[in-house]
């Protein structure tokens, strides 16, 4: 396990000490640092942006009821990440869609019979002056939506949130094996989106 | 599971479908070291996995939205009325 997943040295747990004590301004930093984070990641549970907003207020009510209960195993993050998940599984989950995409990588017809590229990827350093992080940054947010819900919810625990693997297994209930292959679609569907910004010509 | 046959090299396809086990450090010495072997003569697939590379490193840039402030002041309210109680 990383050193950031720990409990040891997490930012959070100053901020979780002082609002065990009832303290207003410590909750109210935990809602700026957290809440637009935790309204992203419950959109990829539930059906609508308002019933996200409703499963994120309730969950931060959950937070200051519960905080008793915190035995600081894991981050404060993951710790807010999990009580969101509890709660927005238990809420009514999206409509299954995408499925073409479920079981896809996005490379349908660039190989050949013999399993060799036919249409290989385009470098990206072609397109070097858009090569920006914070740019691809932009654009990936954007096309979130277009994933999956699984894929959606593993890619932003993992390569957004930054949370290891393991606990993004017990986050969502799934096996090691299937967390990867949840990574290994998402990431390769995000590449394709990029791929088609980037001009692919 | 691509993999039965070891001692036959690695097309592009069974490559690709590697990389994010590779990343991971989850993939046995034996299949890390016929992927590093493709990845040695293979452009394409070197390509592949720089843009896998990118686009993980892209995700990890991506910014949460502002909180609007009504949001805030709704939830300290709510923070209030549980403390009175």
């Amino acid at each position: 396990m990383s050193l950031a997943s720990c409990a040891v040295g997490d930012p959070d747990m100053e901020l979780l000490d002082a609002l065990r004590a009832g303290d207003e301004a410590a909750f109210a930093t935990l809602v700026r640092r957290y809440h637009t984070r935790m309204l992203r990641l419950a959109e990829s549970f539930v059906p609508t942006r308002s019933v996200a907003e409703e499963v994120v207020q309730d969950t931060w009510l959950g937070v200051v009821k519960g905080i008793h209960r915190f035995e600081g195993r894991s981050t404060v993050k993951t710790w807010l990440f999990r009580i969101l998940v509890n709660r927005a599984k238990t809420t009514g989950l999206r409509e299954p869609r995408n499925t073409a995409l479920d079981d896809s990588d996005g490379l349908d017809g660039r190989f050949d019979a013999t399993g060799h590229w036919n249409q290989p990827p385009e470098p990206w350093s072609a397109v070097d002056s858009k090569l920006d992080a914070n740019a691809l940054a932009t654009r990936i947010k954007e096309c979130l939506p277009q994933l999956p819900d699984t894929q959606r919810q593993v890619l932003v625990l993992r390569d957004i949130e930054g949370i290891d693997s393991a606990e993004v297994c017990e986050l969502l209930g799934i096996s090691a094996t299937n967390q990867r292959v949840l990574l290994h679609r998402a990431r390769s569907h995000v590449r394709g989106l990029l791929e088609l910004e980037l001009g692919r010509s | 599971m691509l993999l039965r046959r070891r001692r036959t090299p690695l097309v592009c396809q069974q490559a690709v479908a590697l990389m994010t086990e590779y990343l991971e450090n989850h993939l046995s010495t034996r299949d890390r070291t016929r992927l590093e072997q493709h990845l040695a003569g293979c452009p394409h697939c070197t390509e592949y996995l720089a843009q896998m590379r990118a686009t993980i490193d892209a995700a990890g840039h991506v910014e949460p939205d502002d909180l609007e402030p009504e949001a805030l002041d709704d939830l300290v309210d709510l923070f209030r009325l549980w403390k009175e109680q």
